[in-house]
């Protein structure tokens, strides 16, 4: 049964250095709360897992927390690059991270094997490119029906899955819809997880897209108002764009990151302190 | 807004390829939405001659009809204007694997004189100089949509002989490619750019100019492409912007 507990505690208890963890998210929903605690606790060697990692996964990178990343897109979209990654992989700054890159299609396979327990998945895809050649878990089976060449990916044997959903009821369960992403299969395919609510309500009420996760499949929950900002939970928040679009500014250069980090995310005790740390403009849903 | 007067309108480079990309779009196509141009380009494509096509984007959203354009694909207004949303697994697996997209627009860093795709590293995959953001869904949207729309901006670092890296596959090397891959789709038929159109030799797949914006001259294309290109004998002049384009164009900025 799923735990109610502090982030804080979530993270002690369930990130260990050394793990495999996803914090996933779609642009939508995306734990940024739980990485600020991860980076908080100082977690080292992690290998990090995500569709598309954005500025959190950026923060994780620049302040040493993580040594190896598995991912299909690297960027902040509509806003510019993620400087602290590439800083990583071009300069090996501030350590070398160790790539593994994928097409969308094949991550999603690679989460909708995990959450199946399967130990490889099948699609019709990186045929003629160079994500092949470089990537060592893309392998071709032969469809033993039909004898088309297929490409066969394995599951990402995740230690922990970390995600945001919009509500849990007393008992733990969990509810989240929307852009519901790779949400359920990151939670179904980690050995532990770690779902952040903004509230926990009395019963839940149907939604487009709807999907519940029952309390015996969820390790811990932390309920943390407007945990995913800047991204955001369809029903409570908008994407704060102006956020994404500063943060160009303070990736580009690794000691004004560093400045920015000691500030608002080391130097503050909680997302409810990072929130206040902020200045007022950054919270718009500007062009959201 | 009021309508500009068409005698006295003008416009950037960049909408006047945003309204030729959109122009591409017939409607009623089925169409996997790229992020950056091509989202703005599909969607002025429905707000004008193409009201009914359908615009799906990799977060899930199928049918989104966004009142202006979101900076990411997932933004909430995508997810509460589709008609469906669907998780990330199914969208590629579900909808675009299984054939039932029409047409994949996408965006690009570096394409090349075949219409392959590098959004991944500019130099060497080990040591690049620039490290770009990745694949994304382009190689499967390259492999299983019907066919492919490529828009960017038109440079010698953009336009190049042969990409770095080939994320997503388009005629490989020449005719025969794709089939001998066994690549569903069609792959890339047409790359509009802010000078105009290139679409692939009917004999050889590699991409030729066909098509002008007014005022662009033959120099100006080779100058600003990375191979030598060929310029059609007689390129077709593409007309410019109506008002009815760019006042639905604005509009979206007007609506942010």
């Amino acid at each position: 049964m799923a735990e109610f507990t502090s982030l804080a505690s979530a993270v002690g208890q369930h990130v260990h250095d050394g793990d495999r963890v996803a914090l996933e998210g779609f642009t939508h929903l995306i734990p940024f709360a739980a990485g600020h605690e991860i980076i908080r606790q100082g977690r080292r060697e992690l290998t990090l897992v995500r569709m598309t990692p954005d500025i959190i996964y950026d923060q994780l990178i620049g302040m040493g927390c993580a040594s190896r990343m598995i991912f299909s897109w690297a960027g902040n979209p509509g806003a510019g690059s993620l400087h602290r990654f590439r800083d990583a992989v071009e300069n090996a700054r501030p350590h070398a991270l160790e790539i593994e890159e994928h097409s969308h299609a094949g991550m999603a396979t690679r989460y909708a094997t995990s959450a199946s327990g399967l130990p490889f998945g099948i699609l019709r895809g990186y045929t003629g490119t160079d994500l092949a050649t470089v990537t060592n878990n893309i392998a071709w089976v032969e469809c033993p029906f039909t004898g088309e060449r297929l490409a066969a990916v394995p599951a990402l044997d995740l230690d922990v899955g970390i995600i945001c959903a919009q509500q849990a009821d007393r008992e733990g369960n969990v509810m989240l819809w929307g852009i519901t992403g790779v949400q359920k299969e990151t939670v179904l395919g980690a050995r532990r997880s770690i779902v952040l609510v903004e509230e926990v309500v009395d019963s839940f009420s149907p939604h487009v897209n709807g999907v519940v996760l029952p309390s015996w499949v969820v390790d811990a929950i932390a309920v943390v108002p407007s945990g995913p900002f800047p991204s955001y939970a369809q029903g409570y928040s908008e994407r704060a764009n102006a956020f994404y679009a500063h943060w160009e500014s303070v990736s580009r250069d690794e000691e004004v990151f560093r400045t920015w980090m000691k500030e608002h995310v080391l130097g503050t005790g909680d997302h409810e302190q990072f929130l206040a740390s902020l200045d007022p403009s950054l919270r718009e849903a500007t062009n959201a | 807004m009021p309508e500009p007067s068409t005698t006295e309108l003008t416009w950037t480079s960049d909408e006047m390829m945003a309204v030729a990309a959109a122009r591409e779009l017939s409607d009623g196509t089925v169409c996997f939405v790229g992020i950056g141009l091509p989202s703005t380009a599909a969607n002025l494509a429905r707000a004008t001659h193409a009201r009914q096509a359908v615009l799906i984007y990799e977060s899930g959203c199928i049918g989104a009809k966004p009142d202006h354009i979101p900076p990411s694909i997932g933004d909430g207004v995508l997810s509460r204007s589709a008609d469906a949303v669907v998780a990330v697994p199914e969208i590629f697996s579900y909808w675009l694997q299984a054939g039932r997209i029409d047409v994949g627009f996408l965006g690009a860093a570096q394409v090349d004189r075949w219409g392959n795709i590098n959004t991944t590293v500019v130099g060497e995959y080990v040591s690049p100089s620039v490290r770009l953001p990745g694949a994304g869904g382009a190689p499967e949207i390259a492999t299983s949509c019907q066919r492919v729309i490529i828009t960017l901006r038109h440079n010698p670092r953009a336009l190049v002989e042969k990409v770095d890296f080939v994320t997503s596959v388009g005629h490989g090397d020449g005719t025969g490619t794709r089939q001998r891959l066994g690549l569903p789709g069609a792959g890339p038929q047409v790359i509009i750019t802010d000078l105009g159109i290139l679409t692939p030799d009917p004999q050889t797949c590699e991409f030729t100019m066909t098509a002008l914006f007014e005022g662009v001259t033959r120099d100006t294309v080779m100058e600003r492409t990375g191979w030598e290109i060929r310029v059609a004998a007689e390129p077709a002049l593409i007309g410019p912007p109506t008002a009815a384009e760019l006042t639905a164009l604005r509009k979206f900025d007007a609506n942010k």
